[in-house]
């Protein structure tokens, strides 16, 4: 009865390799349950690891349309749902000087056509495929977060003006979040929760091979290393997914082949963006591996 | 493309979850039996998120077993900070659940043979490895066992190390049913047998001679990046092992227990005065996320308590100009602004990190109260307020407290009464009506003079004065503890041991 989008978990995670989006097996499954429990994807995690681009990509993949609502503090109703066009209505009640009822004047006011249609109302009205990104979520108060509600669990929106809105296909639906506020419970227990973390060294290196154009084998090796041991000191920011994209990228521009301390050092300031932080890797890039992990047994 | 189309386990729409078996079991009472030990483990799962998971493992098979995992944590698991606990409880209750993860000798032998015929195949003329066939695992002896691991982790070739170290446990653990000791134990024996520090330096050794028969010196870099390198591979070595001693233990014992042996607590449980330092990590990373939850939380409640009670006089004043109808309500001022916090803590040694949390804490949501000011003791007294001052980072605040406060003034022990004295006699006048004073330590003083009345003095002064004390609550006042001495001079004593218990704390300070 009801049509999938995706036959199998591998078959989302080809699809995604297919237009340059590398993901895993936690990714791929969650992308496929999703499509299969008709429920929004919550992807939260730092910074720079390609929540966003995975509504892209995901959409890229199934040819659907993206349809994004950036949210911001303040973010409100008529930005988000739908607002009505009052210069256009104002226009129509001048515009007709008493020649039909003003009951008939009310109706045609509030019909499709004085609808401005928002993001939210456009990808549930929407006719052909569409995936529907909400950027950013924890960035709208709390309250904000009830106008979201019903979209994610009925997939329909209620118009006071028009009655409810149903979707004429189920769009598939990601929130992202960056975690600077706990988000609602109401707003957790209707999504799959997806924590997309700082890839292995393995996945950085082949994100690196697809993003960068030229790169060898070699040097995206060397980044992918380099940035796993970053990742392992305490730094007060580390490198993102997409600050190594932008270092490899730099180290191409300037031709190196191998990367060496002195070039790892002079280069950091891409990679790392607090002072004490490219202090501490330029310190680490020339000596010994200090406090190596001990690995003698014994209990703890 | 792997199919699921295991008759036994995928299912259209229309199917009853309840039809579905896993070697037997029906699907929903293990999916029950395993949210069971979820709760237990402290996690909360709703009832739709129950549902959820009932859903999802009818369209990902349990044989697929990561795919598996990730589709109940997507469903169950919506904090970040709970999936330790949430992978714990799924690896004992699933450890032996699913063909491939049985415990069974005779395949871990074939295994083991049958990785070795491979490795034999396409890593022919590496020297040393000459236990082509031998048959499996109990053929080798000990040194040829270890020579072998030495090969699979130099050529990072995961599943032989992984039949490895399922025979390693086999062989090295002495594991035997009914025997009543922990699996770190186990873990220790194994490990002492594989001697993994001198294997990490044997395969450095052996990657530096390599470069210099390439004709080249490692440098600084390459050594750390190499090192680094082996060093996940062993991790990933010591994971495996670990979690073959565990399914052995789950077979001899049952889920249950194993699943109550194993159970940690979730972060904001986590105590403060003995968390290990895995656990100390994870500690400040739940911190960064609570005190954002805080402060949100905070400045709503402020926002919703901006009106004070009704002011009926000039309500009924400006009644007048509606013709007596009360159509504008005033109200009384708001409520008294912002507090001004002094935090007064002890950093000695088992309690420094109980500080360190709290510091941290309360200058995150220093915004929250109109000013703080930070002193620090141990026998000796300082302020610290100007560490926080302007710093991005409370983090590196709350370091430089460590390490540059004055807080030592004769022998660097705990002596609370002379910290006090000072305080007072420096700062005590600067408490005021408008001050909330909050005191941490244990108050294990070293049997020395209390001067108690500081706090006394403290409390007449200030509008409120709290203690916090990380020690739990059945050991205060036994041997050299005197909380109860300071207690009877504050507007309460908290037992402080957790995350939790701080957040709940400073939530009803603001
Ligand atoms: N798995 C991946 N495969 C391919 N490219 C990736 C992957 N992860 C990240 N990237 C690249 O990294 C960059 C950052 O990704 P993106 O903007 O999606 O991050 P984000 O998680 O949304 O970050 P923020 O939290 O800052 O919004 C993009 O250029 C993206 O293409
Ligand atoms: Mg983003």
């Amino acid at each position: 009865m009801t049509e999938y989008r995706f036959e199998s978990v591998p078959e989302v995670r080809d699809g995604l390799r297919k237009v340059d989006y590398l993901s895993d097996e936690g990714i791929a499954g969650i992308v496929y349950l999703a499509d299969r429990l008709k429920k929004p994807i919550l992807v939260e995690g730092p910074a720079g690891t390609g929540k966003t681009q995975l509504a892209k990509s995901v959409a890229e993949m199934i040819g659907a349309r993206l349809i994004r609502l950036q949210c911001y503090e303040g973010l409100d109703e008529a930005k988000a749902l739908y607002e009505w066009n009052y210069k256009k209505q104002l226009l129509r009640i001048q515009a007709q000087r008493g020649n039909d009822s003003w009951d008939e004047v009310e109706e045609d006011l509030f019909s499709d056509e004085f609808l401005l249609e928002r993001p939210l109302l456009e990808a549930i009205r929407a006719t052909e495929p569409v995936v529907l990104l909400i950027d950013e979520v924890d960035r709208v108060e709390v309250e904000t977060e009830a106008l979201l509600l019903e979209i994610l669990s009925d997939y329909q929106v209620s118009i006071p003006e028009l009655g409810t809105i149903e979707a004429k296909q189920i769009p598939l639906v990601f929130l992202t979040s960056n975690n600077t506020r706990e988000l609602s419970e109401a707003l957790k227990r209707r999504c799959l929760f997806l924590h997309i973390d700082y890839p292995d060294m393995e996945r950085e290196k082949e994100i690196i091979l697809t993003k960068v154009p030229d790169i060898t084998e070699n040097l995206a090796d060397q980044v992918a290393r380099i940035v796993r041991s970053l990742r392992q000191l305490e730094l007060k920011k580390s490198p993102s997914v997409s600050e190594t994209l932008d270092w490899a990228n730099t180290l191409m521009l300037l031709g190196v082949e191998q990367v060496d301390a002195e070039v790892a050092s002079s280069t950091a300031n891409i990679l790392l963006k607090y002072q004490s932080d490219i202090a501490k890797a330029v310190r680490e890039f020339a000596a010994d591996k200090q406090g190596m992990k001990a690995f003698a047994p014994g209990p703890k | 493309m792997t199919d699921h189309s295991d008759p036994a386990l995928v299912n259209g729409d229309d199917d009853n979850l309840g039809d579905l078996r896993v070697a037997g079991e029906p699907l929903l009472d293990l999916l029950n039996g395993f949210i069971g030990e979820l709760r237990e483990a402290g996690l909360p799962v709703s009832l739709t998120e129950n549902l959820d998971a009932m859903a999802a493992i009818r369209h990902i098979p349990m044989e697929d077993r990561e795919a598996f995992k990730y589709a109940l944590a997507a469903t169950l698991v919506k904090n970040n900070a709970h999936w330790r606990s949430f992978e714990t409880v799924f690896e004992v209750y699933f450890s032996l659940r699913g063909s491939k993860y049985g415990l069974d000798d005779d395949s871990l032998e074939q295994d083991l043979a049958d990785l070795l015929d491979d490795d034999e195949r396409d890593g022919a003329g590496d020297e040393g490895s000459g236990q082509s066939g031998q048959g499996g695992g109990d053929g080798l002896t000990p040194e040829e066992l270890q020579q072998l691991l030495y090969q699979a982790m130099m050529k990072g070739n995961e599943s032989l190390m992984k039949a490895i170290a399922r025979q390693a446990v086999k062989r090295f653990a002495g594991m035997e049913p009914g025997r009543p000791v922990g699996g770190t134990y186990y873990l220790y024996r194994t490990l002492r047998n594989l001697d993994l520090e001198g294997l990490l330096e044997k395969m450095m050794e052996q990657r530096r001679e390599q470069a210099e028969a390439d004709g080249h010196e490692l440098s600084k870099l390459e050594e750390r990046l190499e090192q680094d390198e082996y060093e996940h591979r062993i991790d990933a070595l010591k994971k495996e092992i670990e979690a073959e001693i565990r399914r052995r233990l789950v077979a001899d014992r049952g889920i249950e227990a194993m699943a109550k042996t194993l159970r940690k607590p979730l972060p904001e449980d986590v105590d403060f005065m003995h968390a290990s330092r895995e656990e100390m990590v994870g500690l400040r990373k739940a911190l960064i996320p609570l005190t954002r939850r805080l402060a949100v939380r905070l400045a709503r409640k402020r926002r919703h308590n901006r009106r004070g009670p009704l002011d009926f006089r000039r309500t009924v004043r400006a009644s007048l100009s509606y013709g007596g109808v009360p159509a504008e309500p005033k109200f009384r001022h708001p409520r008294p602004h912002k507090p001004e916090i002094f935090v007064i803590a002890d950093i000695s040694g088992s309690v420094a990190a109980f500080a360190r949390f709290t510091l941290m804490l309360v200058y995150a949501i220093s915004g929250q109260f109109s000013k703080v000011r930070a002193f620090v003791f141990i026998d000796g007294i300082d302020e610290v307020t100007s560490y926080f001052e302007g710093v991005e980072d409370v983090t590196e605040a709350v370091h430089r407290v460590n390490t540059e406060a004055d807080v030592v003034w004769v022998d660097g022990h705990s002596d609370y009464g002379h910290a006090f004295e000072v305080f007072h006699n420096k700062w005590g006048k600067d408490i005021g009506p408008k001050t909330t004073v909050i005191i941490l330590g244990d108050a294990r003083n070293n049997y020395h003079a209390s001067q108690s009345w500081v706090v006394k003095e403290m409390q007449h002064r200030a509008r409120h004065v709290y203690w916090l004390n990380p020690e739990p609550k059945s050991y205060w006042d036994t041997g050299d503890s005197i909380v109860g001495d300071y207690a009877a001079y504050t507007d309460g004593a908290y037992e402080c041991r957790n995350l939790r218990q701080l957040e709940k704390f400073v939530e009803k300070l603001a």
